[in-house]
């Protein structure tokens, strides 16, 4: 979906906890997120500090919505 | 002489339990279990499963090194003439599981490896090129089917005799390259197959074109304070009650939803239609699988343009390839339509 997507015209980035898959399939901006079952939350912290961990991850794949890349880019969330 | 074969399987063929138990680490278990009880009756006198690790999906894949290290010692320690992991039919996990643990043993241990799973798996195209991927149905009723392929090219493997085609042999291209001598020169068989194609009557290509699908980056927005982001997801994010009965599995539609005044996706709104991992995190605070929370926040301070008022939704648990790129292709125009700047996607 994600390839269709940039097909389209749309710059798109990936957050997906498994990074190998989003790569062979060929994704060019991934953020990794944190796991399976809630890759942007985590249920063993309390919810403020989860708000600010979402926050980060979306942040971070806005960043690489900004970013010029010419293959495929894993953005790291810092 | 009995091979000494040891079997990979995941917490669910294990019988430890289904999504909620797909993180547990793995576990050294003697003789065959699940699946492993079929291969052994398929071996017969040729081999025996004397030991089984089991791991769990999620464990797998949200901790590789360190899970494939651990799964790595487990089988050394067996001393094993032949490994084993799999059938992992469609499951993504799984599949890529299964492949990386098939090809560590085959190339760190040296130990005949193969595995087994369906094409379309994201294992699949992962390793295929390293590793023999014996090729299954999409679903567990294809079990038998599966162990009557895996079980003699096993064997073979391990007894190092010749492979013969992925044809004859039931596994996924490898694309190794044989040479072979035919009785007809090329320009014979060229005419022949041309003749054949005019005339409408069967012909077998020599060599299948690869496809080459990559798409190139579209260039980066320039300014976020004035783009409208959409969301899209393939974890399965719906209206509470999934009005429109998106499948947990092998979905054959996606779902637009508005979000036009939403904040946050609260769990009395949203819940998760996805089958393929523990829903009770997703249920509880939706936001976890679509951050709308935060993206309306970012909205609001002014940081981007607008959030897009609908967001798209399918459960990528085992749906057709072939199904999402229609999805996505679909979706894409109409987000095209309403200027959309860029597109966040987030997956399970």
């Amino acid at each position: 979906m994600v390839k269709e997507i940039e097909r389209a015209g749309l710059p798109i980035v990936h957050i997906c906890t498994v990074v190998p898959i989003s790569k062979t399939v060929g994704a060019n901006r991934i953020v990794p997120a944190i796991a399976i079952p809630h890759p942007l939350g985590d249920p063993n912290i309390d919810a403020d500090e989860e708000f600010k961990l979402r926050e980060k991850i979306v942040q971070t794949a806005l960043n690489a919505l900004t970013t010029e890349v010419s293959e495929q880019t894993v953005f790291d969330v810092k | 002489m009995s091979l000494r074969v040891v079997h990979y399987i995941n917490q669910f063929y294990g019988g430890i339990g289904g999504e909620e138990k797909a993180d547990v680490k793995p576990e050294l278990r003697e003789g065959a279990v699940g699946p492993g009880l079929a291969i052994n009756g398929a071996l017969g006198d040729k081999g025996e499963i004397v030991a089984t690790v089991i791991c769990g999906d999620s464990y797998f894949g949200e901790n590789i090194e360190e899970a494939k290290a651990e799964v790595l010692e487990m089988v050394k320690s067996q001393n094993p003439d032949l490994f084993i992991a799999g059938p992992a039919f469609n499951a993504g996990r799984y599949g890529v599981a299964a492949g990386t643990i098939t090809e560590a043993v085959q190339n760190e241990l040296n130990i005949p490896a193969v595995t087994g799973m369906y094409e379309e798996n994201p294992g699949a195209d992962m390793f295929k090129k390293s590793v023999y991927i014996v090729s299954t149905r999409d679903s567990a009723a294809g079990m038998r089917d599966a162990v009557k392929k895996m079980v003699p090219l096993a064997l073979k493997i391990a007894n190092k005799e010749e492979i013969g085609s992925p044809e004859e042999e039931g596994y996924l291209e490898r694309g190794i390259r044989k040479n072979i001598f035919l009785e007809e020169d090329g320009g014979h068989r060229a005419v022949e197959m041309m003749v054949a194609k005019i005339k409408g009557e069967e012909f077998k290509t020599e060599y299948p074109m690869p496809t080459f699908d990559r798409v190139d980056a579209n260039p980066p927005i320039k300014d976020l304070t004035t783009a409208t982001i959409a969301l899209a997801t393939s974890g399965g994010i719906v209206p509470k009650g999934n009005p429109d009965h998106i499948e947990s599995s092998s979905a054959s539609k996606y779902g637009a939803y508005d979000i036009t005044g939403v904040d946050d996706l609260t769990s009395e709104g949203y819940e998760t239609a996805h089958g393929g991992y523990d829903p009770t995190y997703a249920n509880d605070e939706p936001d976890r699988v679509l951050p709308v929370d935060v993206l309306r926040k970012m909205e609001k301070e002014g940081k981007i343009g607008k959030l897009y008022d609908t967001f798209f939704t399918t459960v990528g648990n085992g749906t057709a390839v072939a199904s999402s790129k229609a999805f996505a292709e679909e979706y894409a125009a109409k987000m095209k339509e309403d200027g959309v700047d860029a597109v966040i996607m987030t997956s399970t």
